[in-house]
């Protein structure tokens, strides 16, 4: 028989403190799908992802009741797409549509990949595949879109870095009546993976099997909920309950994770740890952080205790599960978390801080809306900075950047549901424009040399 | 297969009465209760077979929890793996 205690702090986490599994992803290689045209091929990407994922929802809806906890996102990412549309670069968003059209048929939140992996160079085919992003963003609505710009293996593309800053910026200028809602669904990578479940920057990596599950666990509000009934304890101690708390997480997501594989005849690929907030109240990273002891996350010591956060998080986690992946660290969305919310609105939070936080943490500059003047220029040099942290740090790092059209700081852009609501942040006014324009591969660092 | 049902709410009486016709109706058997009083707050913890029953472990727990909502207590009904994941090293 079990200790009722563990049993009760197991219903008293999926009721109270919104433990759930955040994401069960599909990872499906389109691979077999490349035919002679552009016609074909999305003919048979949209049967393949409807076949392989035909029984992903009902699986997971199943799964939720036996084990009593909720499963939120039900997504599908699939081989980057530019290799897909290679041949027929110009006519890429058919294949995208075909996509979105097979999203909507399987009833999933989202599905990730369309993307291209330009971190060394990008070959002509690839630029184009790239140029058509933002029609095909703003019109449809499950598709996301990732692209890889840096890696600490092969340095920074600064071609693609300048490119995609414009790219963002397009993005936004279509999908302005909703407030640029395009580039939500739009991550610029540095050290992207192949296994990551979470949206928007999840594809299925070409060293991938052909089908595999991968499942994103969450319980910010766990971690803070576990925080708070040890006001006094020193960081030491707090490290080790954040330790224990987030092994617990990681073993229901294993667990579920294990079981979708099996009922779908897909292979298990990994769980990923990351701590994933939404807007609810006490599901927030943020809170996290103030729970240890800041005023207002932002200020002086956030860095510290977003590290120690993270770092005990993944040391939980890996305890828990051989097979750990995808991102696996702390997420701090601006406008999918109330506690980042909250601080950007009354200032006690800026980019420069979150830039700073991003070096400790997965994954980067996530969610935030910033005046819709911004330059694409100075987009690129976000960027820019943000690939640079992940080059040199071996880590991913991501920026999804929302210029608001017609938005300026003291507004807000609100997209509801998990994306959630962002006030808009100000930015550096003084140009970066001859930086940028100059282009070229930022080399490697002296460290990516190990052979 | 083995599931816990966890019934947690405030004391009344005929509580466990209920529950277990509940499950006993449907084929449910009951290998081990344990229950307490919290602060005047009722959480009783069974560990069942649910092998005889005709029905699914999802649509077994959809219907605990109905019967909870209509007796006023918190019914869950789980597969017993998710406690042993997340408790056992």
């Amino acid at each position: 028989m079990f200790n009722k205690y563990d049993v009760l702090e197991t219903i008293n986490m999926i009721e109270r403190e919104h433990l759930d599994i955040r994401t069960i992803t599909m990872g499906i290689s389109l691979l077999p799908c490349i035919a002679g045209s552009a016609d074909e091929t999305a003919k048979r990407v949209y049967d393949r992802v409807c076949s392989q994922a035909e029984n992903l929802v009902k699986v997971a809806e199943a799964l939720s009741k036996e084990y009593g906890i909720p499963i939120v996102n039900k997504r599908v990412s699939v081989t980057p797409a530019s290799l897909i549309c290679a041949p027929f670069a110009a006519q890429s968003a058919k294949i995208g549509r075909a996509l979105d059209k097979a999203a909507r048929t399987l009833g999933i939140d989202f599905l990730g990949g369309y993307s291209a992996l330009v971190h060394k160079g990008m070959a002509g085919y690839e630029k184009t595949f790239i140029e058509t992003i933002p029609e095909v963003l703003a019109t449809t609505d499950k598709l996301c879109s990732s692209i890889n710009i840096g890696s600490s293996k092969s340095g920074i593309n600064m071609d693609a870095v300048r490119l995609m800053g414009e790219i963002v910026k397009k993005t936004a200028e279509l999908t302005k009546d909703k407030d640029g809602f395009g580039c939500a669904k739009l991550v610029v990578f540095c050290n992207a993976v192949e296994d990551n479940p979470f949206m928007a920057g999840a594809f299925h990596g070409v060293g991938e099997s052909g089908t595999v599950i991968n499942v994103g666990v969450s319980g910010p509000g766990v971690v803070q909920h576990a925080i708070e009934a040890i006001p006094h304890a020193d960081l030491t101690e707090l490290a080790e309950m954040i330790k224990r708390t987030a092994f617990k997480i990681t073993r229901a997501g294993q667990l579920v994770a294990r079981e979708a594989a099996k009922r779908l005849g897909a292979e298990f690929g990994i769980v990923d740890l990351s701590l994933a907030p939404t807007p609810a109240r006490g599901d927030s990273v943020a809170q996290i952080l103030e729970e240890m002891g800041l005023e207002c996350v932002g200020t002086h010591g956030t860095t510290a205790c977003l590290a120690m956060l993270n770092d005990a998080v993944k040391k939980g986690g890996v305890m828990a599960s051989s097979r750990v992946g995808g991102l696996s660290g702390a997420f701090i969305p601006v406008s999918e978390d109330i506690g980042m919310i909250e601080a950007a609105e009354k200032g006690g939070l800026n980019i420069d801080k979150l830039e700073a936080m991003t070096a400790v943490c997965s994954v980067g500059l996530d969610m935030i809306a910033v005046p819709g003047d911004t330059p694409a220029s100075t987009i690129s040099a976000i960027i820019a900075d943000e690939a640079a942290i992940g080059m040199i740090n071996n880590k991913t790092t991501a920026v999804r950047i929302i210029p608001a059209p017609g938005k300026d700081v003291g507004d807000c852009v609100n997209f509801g549901g998990l994306l959630g609501r962002a006030p808009i942040m100000p930015v550096h006014k003084e140009s970066s424009e001859k930086f940028i324009s100059r282009g070229g591969l930022i080399p490697a660092p002296i460290h990516s040399n190990k052979n | 297969m083995h599931a816990v049902v966890t019934v947690v709410g405030k004391d009344k009486t005929g509580i466990i009465a209920k529950v277990s016709a509940f499950l006993a109706g449907k084929g449910v058997n009951i290998l081990d209760i344990s229950q307490t009083i919290l602060q005047d707050y009722f959480a009783m913890i069974m560990l069942v077979d649910t092998a005889g029953a005709d029905e699914e472990l999802s649509q077994l727990a959809t219907e605990c929890a109905q019967l909870g909502e209509s007796i006023g207590m918190s019914i869950h009904l789980q597969h017993e793996e998710i406690f042993n994941a997340m408790h056992r090293v």
